[in-house]
């Protein structure tokens, strides 16, 4: 099992450099630069520019350059920020993107396996039509209105929540609205999946062994149906955090939070190389990291899972 | 013996809560004015930035040699407490105030002017602003350096003593003193640049000479500035503080407008328009803005000046800022938006469809029979889209021609743009000094911005004309050639803009709509 762990993370480096290398070339090969502007700066100011931040040597000599400078945990200047380098936005940004994040996937976990189990055991119920309705609502529509519609509801109407900004003005109340709208799709596909595989598990033949042997049926659910039953959904928080991460952008956008979301959009847009580039070693990092977590998980849950 | 202790503690109570209530209201009395100010600064060094929120926080942190009324955006002392203009109007002498200084105390002097605009202009700063300062300001020998074609000595700009600095041009700008107050003719912080580095923006290290200076400054949340104490006119500052939001997104602005937790924003979504307009605070105002399309002069088919002049007749203006922009914008029929009492709007054709379809038809295009494919570009917006969706209909129902339209991220159409790879792209420009030169201009023969390369010799001779001369003579030169460009559909004007500001006037004084949507933070004060 270490054995597999260290050769899994070590593989992460080989992955990661291919990502930092395709992505490096895929943006010089779009059309524009991070100084283009509708004001178009004469062919001296450009060329001076580009000495100033080397865009003048040989491409291949810049990729070189880069890639030392990753290593060395040194992400450059950034092209249209200029006051601070990347490093800076990202160390700035990104502990306010993981805050959210983390307890927007954590909070569709709880509630989602929550609402899961109990629509399962309680199929056709009250709470299994109210549970996946909200999921309904959860897959089917966009964060980009969610958001805009709870700020309407609890911060504008009720005045229960302020309407955008970040805890160290607004307090911790600041969260709730960002962190429940990030947290409604993965809320809502846990719940479905939860509901589904513990439905399954509960026809299955060792459920109905272990009834007959006389256990009580919140031992076999704790037992035997709860650890079977949570497969598909660790199989999925991979897919969720990528989601969680994107759906971060927007939300981060709406509610205000100066988090690595809006930099990771706005950077694409103004070419700003090597903002694009940081913000994408540090998103791809992430997932990879998080999908060998799963993985790791994956192994102590499912018996037939061997990593030897 | 308890009678009294109660007493006492009767008395410190009161005692207390009097405190307390002191305290408050002390605290109460902090003014504090927030605004959306769009998106996050790119730079606080004035030399390195280009964009409209830069320059609304340069005006609170900064100031050149002159400032820009609130009201009117003309120039009012700054640095300078006077100049003059020699009789050709091409030398300026300016008479620096003696009290002039940093927020560090160390004094600014003619001499540091003169630094700080060679800084500018060095080609190792690779300022993107420069243009103004050398090609719109002509700053005699200021394009000559910037490009690296010249030394710094070949810009001519002197002290002549410590509170006299004196600046020549190549030609005369009856506008250039106005111009001053923009960023590109800034006075920077050598000695603190020299000290930091790049880092000198940073609060910690800034240094300032403006109303304000640098509180607080997280990126993409906030930047609170506070009255700088040593500022020459400190006694008119008002507020205790402003804080900018970087909001980009129109929707939270508005929310947290309505909210009350933001005093001050511009624009709002277009569906919320409608509603927003009937708001109280609601300030809308013609802007030194236009909106147009331009040909592409080097296809075959546009070096006809009757297709171009039938383009540009056969769509109906007035229909299309009510129904389609929606926003109650000028129909426009000339480049230059009107400036009210100095240069009245250029009408240079009028929309006639039949006329339309005859210049067509005598162009070879008989009901628009063998015009070719192409397409109209236009960089991804809603509104840009919903345009070129009208033009495609109308250009089709009236002149029989199919076009197709073709939307470009921002980067990727400005490249095309650049490349003359387009037929008909859209364009927008704002002035950037109250003038019309610096829309007429666009279209000259070595104009960057001339981006379908059209040229016309007897527009270009009367526009160099026109810069020879001063006063009302050159803006009715000015307004001929301007004539002959939309005359001859160089360019196809569709609207001038209008902006908008929601702010409550009857709360907060010092601030006026103004042409060029710039709003001094210096003067607002709270009623």
């Amino acid at each position: 099992m270490t054995k597999f762990i260290i050769r899994r993370l070590l593989g992460l480096i080989p992955t990661l450099i291919i990502i930092i290398t395709i992505s490096f070339f895929v943006i010089r090969v779009a059309p524009g630069g991070p100084f283009s502007d509708e004001r178009k700066i004469s062919a001296e100011v450009l060329a001076n520019l580009e000495a100033k931040y080397h865009l003048d040597d040989p491409l291949i000599k810049q990729y070189g350059d880069y890639l030392l400078n990753v290593l060395r945990f040194d992400l450059g200047p950034s092209f249209v920020y200029k006051d601070y380098d990347v490093n800076y936005y990202i160390g700035a940004g990104l502990p306010k993107s993981m805050l959210i994040g983390a307890l927007a996937v954590g909070g569709a976990l709880i509630f989602g396996l929550g609402a899961g189990i109990i629509s399962a055991l309680r199929q056709n119920s009250v709470y299994d039509y109210a549970s996946m309705s909200v999921a309904v609502i959860g897959i089917s529509v966009p964060l980009f209105v969610i958001g805009p519609v709870l700020m309407y509801i609890f911060a504008v109407k009720l005045d229960w929540l302020p309407v955008a900004g970040w805890i160290d003005t607004l307090g911790w109340s600041a969260l709730v609205l960002p962190v429940v709208t990030l947290a409604f799709p993965p809320f809502a596909y846990v719940a479905r999946l939860s509901r589904a595989s513990v439905l399954e598990i509960l026809r299955s033949d060792y459920v109905r062994t272990a009834r007959a042997k006389g256990l009580s049926m919140p031992m076999v659910v704790l037992k035997h149906v709860l650890k079977g039953s949570m497969l598909p959904v660790v199989s999925f928080l991979g897919p969720a955090l990528a989601g969680t991460l994107t759906g971060s952008i927007v939300v981060e956008q709406i509610f205000r939070i100066p988090g690595l979301g809006r930099y990771f959009v706005n950077s694409a847009f103004n070419r700003d190389y090597t903002m694009i580039m940081g913000t994408v070693i540090v998103y791809s990092a992430i997932l990879l990291l998080m999908n060998f977590i799963v993985d790791v998980i994956y192994g102590f849950l499912d018996p037939r899972i061997s990593y030897k | 013996m308890i009678k009294k202790l109660m007493l006492m503690l009767l008395m410190a109570m009161i005692a207390f809560t009097a405190f307390a209530a002191a305290e408050e209201e002390a605290e109460k009395e902090e003014i504090v004015f927030r605004l959306n100010n769009g998106t996050e600064p790119e730079s606080l060094d004035p030399a390195l930035v280009s964009g409209y929120p830069e320059h609304q926080i340069y005006m609170g942190l900064f100031e050149g040699l002159v400032v820009a009324d609130y009201e009117s955006l003309q120039a009012a002392p700054g640095v300078a407490e006077r100049w003059e203009v020699s009789p050709d109007g091409l030398t300026y002498t300016f008479y620096l105030r003696k009290d002039a200084a940093w927020s560090d105390g160390v004094a600014i002097t003619a001499q540091t002017v003169k630094d700080s605009w060679l800084r500018f202009l060095n080609p190792e700063t690779a300022a993107q602003y420069t243009y103004l300062m050398a090609d719109e300001a002509m700053v005699a020998g200021a394009s000559a350096y910037n490009s690296g074609e010249a030394g710094p000595e070949a810009v001519q700009i002197a002290a002549l003593d410590d509170h006299t600095f004196q600046v020549t041009l190549d030609r005369s700008r009856p506008f250039f003193v106005d111009m001053l107050s923009h960023y590109a003719f800034a006075i920077h912080p050598l000695h603190a640049i020299k000290e930091f580095g790049d880092a000198w923006t940073r609060p910690d290290n800034i240094v300032v000479n403006g109303p304000f200076t640098l509180d607080v400054w997280i990126p993409q949340d906030r930047i609170e500035l506070v009255p700088n104490p040593s500022y020459w006119d400190a006694d008119a500052v008002q507020l205790d503080r402003v804080i900018l939001y970087p909001i980009d997104d129109q929707n939270t602005a508005l929310a947290l407008f309505l909210d009350g937790q933001v005093d001050w924003i511009q624009d709002v979504a277009p569906v919320r328009l409608d509603e927003m307009k009937v708001h109280p605070d609601h300030h809308a105002n013609a802007a030194f803005i236009t909106y147009y399309y331009e040909f592409n002069n080097e296809l075959e088919v546009f070096q006809d000046v009757r297709v171009r002049q039938a383009l540009s007749m056969a769509i109906d203006r007035q229909e299309l800022v009510t129904r389609v922009s929606r926003g109650d914008q000028f129909p426009a029929f000339g480049i230059t938006p009107p400036l009210p009492g100095v240069y009245p709007a250029v009408v240079g054709f009028e929309e006639d469809f039949d006329k339309a379809r005859e210049l067509l038809a005598e162009a070879g295009y008989p009901n628009g029979e063998g015009f070719p494919v192409m397409s109209i570009l236009y960089n991804t917006s809603e509104g840009h889209k919903a345009i070129a969706e009208y033009v495609q209909q109308k250009w089709n129902e009236e002149l029989g021609i199919t076009i197709e339209i073709e939307n470009q991220e921002w980067g990727t159409y400005l490249d095309s743009r650049d490349n003359q790879d387009f037929a008909v792209a859209r364009g927008g420009w704002g002035g950037d000094y109250v003038d019309p030169l610096t829309f007429v201009g666009l279209f000259s023969e070595n104009s960057p911005f001339n981006h379908g390369k059209w040229m016309n010799d007897e527009f270009n001779r009367i526009l160099q004309e026109a810069e020879t001369m001063t006063g009302a003579a050159r803006l009715a030169r000015m307004a001929e050639a301007e004539e002959i460009l939309v005359a001859e559909a160089g360019v196809m004007p569709f609207y001038y803009y209008i902006t908008r500001n929601w702010i409550d006037t009857d709360v907060w004084g010092g601030w006026a709509p103004t042409i060029q949507d710039f709003h001094p933070l210096k003067t607002i004060y709270r009623k």
